[in-house]
């Protein structure tokens, strides 16, 4: 593989990573987890760790495939491998 | 105007543009049958994804579910939408990147395998199958329930028109219905979850509801959550919002559950192939970012309606008399979807944890002193009185608002867009498998554009037909098979499929004992617990989060007979680096 495709796929891995991670971190550690514990706090009528199981992290899955999409537009561009 | 004739009208206008659209939508080769030409735009791909993946599971059942499991229910919640994110992130560029027409294709080239194709493609035939049925099943109860025909008839009538628009248009003629169907389904769910919303709470947004206080009622003043809990706790139920107490799942089996969900969502065929009918690689993300949005709108939705049909029923029905019961208690109790046993003879509609009775009721045609349905079943020996089936959350709902008969012929319309669009997508899936990948790579070759093209109709028809069957003889494990679709979508294709993207070093003989093992192990597990009345015997894991560890199974027996086999040819290997790149994904094409 080319020098700059390298550095190409090693900036995607990299994304990939750190929007996974977030995704795991919203629903299995804040959702399921330590559900009990969030629930301590509350946001409005909600106890927090409730309000992640059934609303936020859908809510931070949507904005992760926006961010994904928003950074590979840009990485493909620098990278002219864009269509 | 009666519900009756608003249901005909509505209903039979939402078809009569299903029939529309797929006329002209209709194809002329197996480019436009199969990925609809490749040229969806991505904010249509979107809606379409949204419907194929919807159910009639999703629209009429899932609140219902998650009203009276409360917390639990999350994980049909973030298991049915985080899948996206692997989606999004993990396959859907690479393999419109790929660009052939199914998921046997990939798995067949990337692991230049004919074994490897062929247990895809049993793969995606069995997981296609057992989801399908489902679904025309449940296209015959909407029927029944609201234009009260028989069920078996319904089924049929729901077989006409899927033969109709998908035999015609194909994928072109499905995409487009289900971007109809989208916006059927999405209103007929939105507008009774936003009046109920803003008549309790007096907020329209269903999702800010949920966690306001009540307007109205005893409990005015206090959070819907809290009063939840409170009424939960005083008739003797878990807290709506707590996690892992008595008698609920355990952590481990939550987890699981969810994890499962989540990549077999990612895994099933008719979701992935919605990923091939899009121009470009770019398209199919963004594409991925709208579906995921138009389900969050459902899937956020879904479990403030739940809550707020729980209040509602508890407070309206729990300690009144049967003789005062809203007259909409007596319509749903004629089918059979609210039961009540009178076990102490006082008159007065107990409800409390527990199940009232044995099964689900059976009727004996009498009529009670108090004028309710008597029931045959053996009453359990708890205080409950009260029989609540899940579907008729959605299905009440308007009814229980006192919303305008429309409204509740739009739900019905939105059922049976929910039902139709899933059947489609998958009926899709069986054809393509045994034309595309069986009988024209497979076996003949040399098959021409037409004869293929008809091939693909043909086995349209009997997938229909095949489908209907299972829709008028539901196999009394129905409710147990939906476990094997997801087991087996997380067992088998998601690793294969990440793999080949993501290691190049990949083989062959890796792939197809991982699959092999990776489905074997998850199958038995389920045949186990399920039909021969094992004991979860795996870390308390349900039947329906096996596939978890079914998934890493096959990650694992992939990887060590990969590193023990030879590396996969160069050409497949140049293969791999050409995915990665979305410069250059044509059309999908036909090698």
């Amino acid at each position: 593989m080319e020098k700059s495709m390298q550095r190409y796929w090693k900036a995607n891995l990299t994304y990939m990573v750190v929007l996974l991670s977030i995704w795991a971190l919203v629903s299995y550690v804040f959702g399921i987890i330590f559900v009990n514990e969030l629930n301590a706090f509350h946001l409005g009528g909600f106890p927090l760790g409730f309000w992640f199981a059934q609303q936020g992290s859908i809510f931070v899955f949507v904005i992760l495939i926006l961010a994904y999409f928003l950074l590979m537009d840009r990485l493909d561009k620098k990278f002219d491998v864009h269509e | 105007m009666s519900l009756q004739i608003w249901t005909y009208l509505i209903v039979g206008a939402t078809f009569a543009l299903y029939i529309g659209i797929a006329w002209s939508a209709r194809v002329k080769d197996t480019k436009g049958f199969y990925v609809a030409g490749g040229g969806v735009p991505p904010l249509a791909n979107g809606m379409a994804t949204a419907a194929d993946w919807m159910s009639a599971a999703s629209f009429i059942s899932m609140s219902g579910m998650i009203a009276f499991m409360g917390y639990a229910g999350c994980m049909y919640l973030m298991g049915w939408t985080g899948g996206y994110v692997l989606l999004a992130l993990l396959l859907a560029p690479y393999l419109r990147k790929f660009g052939k027409f199914t998921v046997p294709d990939f798995v067949g080239d990337r692991y230049y395998s004919s074994a490897a194709r062929v247990v895809a493609l049993v793969c995606a035939i069995f997981v296609s199958l057992t989801y399908v049925a489902g679904q025309m099943r449940g296209v015959g109860i909407v029927f029944s329930r609201f234009l009260e025909v028989d069920v078996n008839t319904g089924v049929i009538i729901g077989m006409v028109l899927v033969f109709f628009y998908a035999g015609i248009g194909g994928m072109k003629g499905i995409t487009w219905t289900q971007v109809a169907q989208y916006c059927v389904l999405i209103t007929a769910f939105l507008v009774p979850a936003i009046a109920i919303s803003a008549k309790l709470t007096g907020h329209f947004l269903p999702q800010i509801g949920f966690g306001s206080t009540l307007v109205d009622g005893p409990h005015s003043g206090k959070y819907l959550l809290d009063t939840l809990n409170q009424i939960g706790t005083d008739l003797g139920f878990a807290e709506y919002t707590s996690a892992f107490g008595a008698g609920s799942k355990p952590m481990i089996d939550v987890f699981a559950i969810t994890m499962c969900l989540m990549v077999g969502t990612a895994g099933l065929p008719h979701v992935i192939i919605r990923f091939y009918t899009v121009p470009t690689v770019r398209a199919a993300r963004i594409s991925a970012f709208y579906a995921l949005i138009f389900i969050a709108i459902l899937y956020t939705t879904a479990p403030a309606l739940g809550a707020f049909a729980r209040y509602t029923l508890t407070n309206v029905l729990s300690d009144t008399t049967y003789a005062t019961a809203p007259s909409w208690f007596k319509n749903w109790e004629k089918t059979g979807l609210l039961a009540w046993m009178d076990k102490n003879n006082d008159g007065v509609i107990t409800y409390r944890a527990g199940a009232p009775f044995k099964g689900k009721p059976v009727f004996s045609g009498e009529a009670g002193p108090a004028g309710q349905r008597m029931l045959k079943n053996e009453a359990t020996d708890n205080a409950n009185e009260l029989y609540i089936d899940n579907d008729i959350m959605v299905l009440a709902t308007p009814e229980i608002s006192q919303l305008p008969n429309w409204v509740i012929a739009l739900v019905a319309a939105g059922g049976l867009a929910a039902a139709l669009s899933t059947a489609a997508g998958l009926l899709l899936v069986i054809s393509s498998a045994i034309s595309h990948d069986l009988y024209y790579r497979i076996i003949n070759r040399e098959a021409s554009e037409q004869k293929r093209l008809a091939i693909g109709r043909i086995m349209m028809g009997i997938a229909v037909m095949v489908a209907g069957y299972f829709g008028i003889n539901p196999p009394g494990f129905v409710a147990q098979v939906v476990a094997f679709a997801f087991g087996l979508a997380s067992a088998s294709f998601f690793p294969v499929i990440v793999l080949g993207i993501f290691w190049k070093r990949a083989t062959r003989e890796g792939a197809i004992s991982g699959m092999v093992t990776g489905i074997g192990f998850t199958m038995f597990y389920i045949v186990q617990t399920k039909f021969m009345g094992v004991a979860p015997w795996f870390m308390n894991i349900s039947p329906e989060g096996i596939g978890t560890v079914g998934m890493l199974i096959n990650f694992a027996v992939t990887i060590v007979v990969s590193l023990c086999t030879a590396a996969p040819p160069a050409a497949v290997q140049d293969m791999v680096e050409s995915v990665r790149i979305p410069r250059g994904a044509g059309a999908a094409v036909d090698h």
